[in-house]
């Protein structure tokens, strides 16, 4: 029992960063119809943000963690702008190609801006003691920062759905989801509703970049490439266009690895490995996802 | 019925100037010249192809014309974007219905009114000049995102909406989703939503189509009372003759992109013009 809590809540909290990110691919993607390669990139973006204002300005970790996100949406705005917008009515393939260079540019960038010598994000916490505190759960030690992960993932879940159920830029996305031309023409300014989803997914992504780089705590400017290909295929998984499809495509996948490689530690070292046997078992099986709805092409 | 069919008293709100629109070596629409006064109704008829969708593509912005220039209640709308002509006033249905199948009813009306609380002032300013209105509406746009002061003019949205719903005869529907609605009734949200963007012309795409004769009979009181209840200029596609002759003050009709004739529902029906554009000429000696 106490193990497997102890999983569990390794599980929760791996998939909750998993689903983060992937919420910036399901959502561009519903709107669009594009995977946005770079969005792995822009929560690297998004660590360095965080890791530069605690460090070099000396920013307390809130307000570091805040103007992290609020840059990554910054950046993510500007990347529609500059690269996509362009490319609004060009074919697919086009605005595709371009998000890999996107992908290859922020990459370099960072290697140009930042070094491409790995930093440890534990700099980041001047007391380092709050990474030793554990709290016991029936007999199981969790780390207080899992806690804190769970409960801030938890938070902006809860953000995001008020922002895309409840507000007036929440129902123009899901307009625009469903057919950009008639939502233009009922008097919606397009550009600006996607301009402000792509800005929503990269916070999104900046704040699950800052937990993992807790867990994980090297940085260093190819750092999105894993955890953005994890989310990918989470959001595949729950199926892609889907919000909730990647959440629960995340967590899945999170509980998914750590509980193989708890109960089956002799193929730990193919961990990498289940998330693409199960990215092509949905294809599959299900190639809409778990949630996704069934696309019927016109003929 | 009050119907001045050509009352020239009445303003212009719609002027079509020399209008073409060239797709590749296409020409779609040739040539276009028409006026669409205050307050009428008028029907665009045409054989299938004739390119009456593509008028109305061109009138909301969705295209721009390749040559000619588009005047609406006294403002070149020709290089504007779809989003900036619906707030000046225009707004549009379908051909195929094109509702957000995912979304309520109230939803779906409440899209439409999304940019009325953006942007009070888009009329006025846009009509000085274009790049200041982007500006007020782009800052209304992020002041809307930031919610500052906003939660009360979201209520006042969902009761208008409502309201409008209700007026329609749609409110059993209210919380159902678009896509679960009867076809007829898919048709009148489909107007409703236009409704709610404020329009003072309506373009209406074929709006009986997969109708049967009792849909296209209510469908013909329908637009006849959204008209005087709230005092549009209407201008309609049809096929269905029954519904042009029996509510159209004037008719204008397309073949091959240009307009080959215009006048009175009685004027049509007798010009030879349109008889050989719908039937085939006669071969003469045969």
């Amino acid at each position: 029992m106490t193990f497997f809590l102890q999983n569990f809540f390794n599980g929760i909290m791996l998939g909750g960063l998993y689903a983060l990110i992937a919420v910036g691919y399901s959502m561009v993607y519903g709107i669009l119809r594009l995977i946005n390669f770079a969005h792995g990139d822009v929560m690297m973006m998004g660590v360095y943000f965080a890791y530069y204002s605690a460090v070099v300005f000396s920013l307390n970790p809130i307000l570091s963690f805040t103007v992290a996100v609020l840059g990554a949406a910054a950046l993510g705005f500007l990347i529609d702008r500059v690269a996509y917008k362009p490319l609004r009515k060009a074919p697919r393939i086009s605005a595709l190609i371009t998000a890999i260079g996107v992908s290859f540019f922020l990459e370099n960038l960072a290697v140009v801006i930042f070094g491409a010598i790995p930093k440890s994000f534990l700099d980041v916490f001047k007391d380092k003691s709050i990474l030793e505190k554990t709290i016991t759960v029936a007999d199981a030690r969790i780390p207080l920062l899992t806690f804190l992960v769970i409960i801030v993932t938890f938070a902006m879940f809860s953000v995001l759905f008020f922002v895309v159920y409840k507000t007036k830029i929440g129902m123009a996305m899901r307009a625009i989801a469903a057919d950009i031309p008639t939502t233009s023409l009922m008097g919606v300014n397009v550009d600006n509703v996607i301009g402000f989803t792509f800005a929503l997914g990269s916070a999104l992504a900046a704040a699950g970049g800052i937990m993992w780089a807790m867990r994980f705590p090297n940085v260093h400017p190819y750092m999105g490439f894993v955890p953005g290909l994890k989310a990918f295929i989470a959001a595949v998984f729950g199926g892609i266009g889907s919000i909730s499809g990647a959440v629960l495509g995340g967590i899945l996948l999170g509980m998914i690895e750590i509980f193989l490689a708890a109960y089956f530690p002799s193929v730990m070292g193919y961990r990498d490995a289940f998330a693409f046997i199960i990215l092509i078992t949905v294809l599959l099986v299900k190639p809409s996802g778990l949630l996704g709805k069934k696309a019927i092409e016109k003929v | 019925m009050t119907s001045p069919t050509l009352d020239l008293s009445r303003k212009p709100i719609l002027i079509l100037d020399q209008v073409t629109m060239q797709f590749g070596g296409l020409v779609a629409v040739d040539d276009f010249t028409a006026e669409i006064r205050q307050g009428e109704l008028v029907g665009l008829i045409g054989p299938n192809g004739a390119g009456k969708t593509t008028v109305f593509n061109l009138i909301t912005g969705i295209y721009h014309p390749t040559k000619g220039k588009i005047v609406f209640d006294g403002i070149d709308i020709t290089p504007l974007k779809p989003h900036q002509i619906t707030h000046l006033g225009i707004a549009r249905t379908f051909q195929n219905i094109r509702l957000f199948s995912d979304m309520t009813v109230l939803e779906n009306v409440l899209v439409a009114q999304h940019h009325k609380f953006t942007n009070p002032d888009a009329d006025r300013i846009l009509k000085i000049n274009g790049k200041s209105a982007k500006r007020v509406a782009n800052f209304w746009f992020w002041r809307s995102v930031l919610k500052v002061g906003y939660l009360k003019f979201e209520k006042e949205m969902v009761s208008k909406a409502k309201e409008l719903i209700e007026k329609l005869g749609l409110s059993k529907f209210m919380h159902e989703k678009a896509s679960a609605l009867p076809y007829g009734d898919q048709r009148k949200l489909e107007i409703a939503r236009a409704l709610a963007t404020d329009p003072k012309l309506l373009l209406l795409d074929e709006p009986a189509a997969g109708m049967n004769p009792k849909e296209t009979e209510d469908l013909m009181r329908f637009v006849e009372r959204i008209r005087e209840e709230f005092d549009l200029t209407i201008f309609l596609i049809e096929h269905d003759m029954k519904v042009v002759m029996g509510i159209c003050e004037r008719i204008i009709v397309m073949d091959y992109g240009r307009i080959i004739a215009e006048g009175t529902p009685k004027e049509i029906q007798n010009n030879p013009k349109v008889i050989e554009a719908y039937l085939g000429r006669e071969w003469e000696g045969v």
